[in-house]
């Protein structure tokens, strides 16, 4: 493929998802989040009872639709394979992070583009945290940075985090009285689209982001580093069809789809400060992993287990985030939730720092 | 010529390993990557930068032969 048919397809692939966002919302996702890995990951760890936050606790099924998208078409693309190696407990720790990050801003950066596309202008400021974030892990990947090789492992392994997937499928159709769902009216996690919709989407943006090596972080980043333009295509691509397809909702239906301004936008703070710097700390860490949290399960679709460790590191993160009040609220952030990201930034420099100026 | 292995190696690394070779204003590399991803990102930057990219494959490894 040439790079202007890449291009093209990218776009192509960012109005795609960007409708299927806007129209989750419509088939009953939380306002503003048609998609967001960070949030849905968390609900599907508060499912399994990891924190017993009774308002987030789903499984959803975007997550299980975007692994297996990605296992599939690798799959027939022959591009399935497992891999790893690559400082796994590192890229855990980053991944732990990175979701402290994102629920300190109320979205992963998936979701940032979405917040944008439906007026919510705190998604602004923390869209400068995000990209200033991007310029420091850019910093360090200038200077020699990296999480060094993975190599090749047994086929069974790559699947573990396909297997899973399936399996938490199979926990969600059969609902056994072990699984937290939150109760009707309880909360986002009693917001969603029916689980064949969810499904389908997550396995068309699974799709759709294998193909296209679709990444959040990774528009920016290849801008500053190599003045290339794909990836923010499928970035801007995202932004633009999300905006006009919920204007058009917005016009046609009794729901508000889009709304412009700062005060009272659905699930978001507007401590601005606040959402800078956990947009910061995503953008930091996401670089440092070499991709957005939406990558990171695409990746591990493919068979990268360094990226499936990345997912766990994120719903651990996750787990304390809402056992330790680190996650913000509508009312803002928690100071323990402040402190965290504090301790996240500087976990980020340190490891950017220790893979970057290396001795040996 | 110049020959890198960025075999193992996840983007855009292997992109930020031939762009530092570039420096150097050779005529020809090689680099040896083992993914799809790092194939498709080495051949857009270096066809960029004005360079002619081959590539050849051989058990899941791609040798890119980069010259002007």
């Amino acid at each position: 493929m040439t790079a202007k048919n890449e291009k093209t397809v990218i776009i192509i692939a960012g109005i795609i998802i960007g409708i299927i966002a806007s129209l989750l919302v419509l088939f009953g996702n939380p306002a503003n989040m048609g998609f967001c890995i960070a949030c849905f990951l968390r609900d599907t760890t508060g499912a399994l009872g990891l924190h017993r936050a009774a308002a987030v606790q789903y499984i959803r099924p975007e997550i299980i639709g975007i692994v297996l998208g990605s296992f599939i078409v690798s799959l027939i693309t022959k591009e399935y394979s497992p891999r790893g190696g690559s400082s796994p407990m590192t890229r855990f720790i980053l991944g732990f992070f990175v979701m402290i990050g994102c629920l300190m801003f109320l979205g992963c950066p998936f979701r940032m583009i979405i917040r944008l596309g439906s007026g919510d202008l705190n998604a602004l400021l923390g869209f400068v945290g995000f990209a200033l974030g991007i310029l420091t892990g850019v910093f360090f990947l200038s200077k020699g940075y990296s999480l060094k090789r993975t190599y090749k492992l047994p086929t069974a392994e790559g699947t573990v985090l396909p297997v899973i997937e399936a399996v938490l499928l199979i926990l969600l159709v059969l609902a056994p009285e072990f699984i937290f769902f939150t109760e009707a009216g309880g909360g986002p996690g009693a917001k969603h689209a029916a689980i064949i919709i969810s499904l389908a989407a997550g396995l068309i943006v699974g799709i759709l982001a294998q193909r296209t090596r679709l990444c959040m972080v990774g528009g920016i980043r290849d801008i500053v580093l190599f003045k290339e333009f794909k990836l923010i295509s499928g970035f801007i691509a995202i932004f633009v069809s999300c905006l006009i397809c919920n204007l058009i909702l917005t016009a046609v239906t009794e729901g508000t789809f889009f709304k412009l301004g700062f005060a009272e936008q659905p699930i978001a703070h507007n401590d601005g400060l606040w959402n800078a710097l956990g947009m910061y700390l995503t953008g930091f860490g996401c670089v440092l992993l070499g991709g957005c949290p939406l990558r990171q399960l695409v990746l591990s679709g493919e068979g990268n287990t360094d990226s499936a460790v990345t997912i766990i590191g994120l719903m651990v993160g996750a787990a304390f985030a809402h056992n330790f009040g680190l996650a913000s609220s509508g009312a803002g952030p928690t100071p323990a939730g402040q402190i965290a990201v504090i301790i996240g930034i500087i976990v980020a420099a340190v490891i950017g720092c220790v893979n970057t100026f290396r001795t040996e | 010529m110049k020959t890198l292995d960025a075999r193992g190696l996840s983007c855009p690394e292997p992109v930020i390993m031939i762009r530092n070779a570039m420096a150097s204003k050779d005529a020809a590399y090689q680099i040896i990557v083992d993914n799809a991803v790092s194939r498709e990102n080495v051949t857009r930057f270096a066809e960029h930068q004005g360079y002619k990219v081959d590539v050849t494959e051989a058990d899941g490894e791609f040798t890119l032969n980069i010259t002007k």
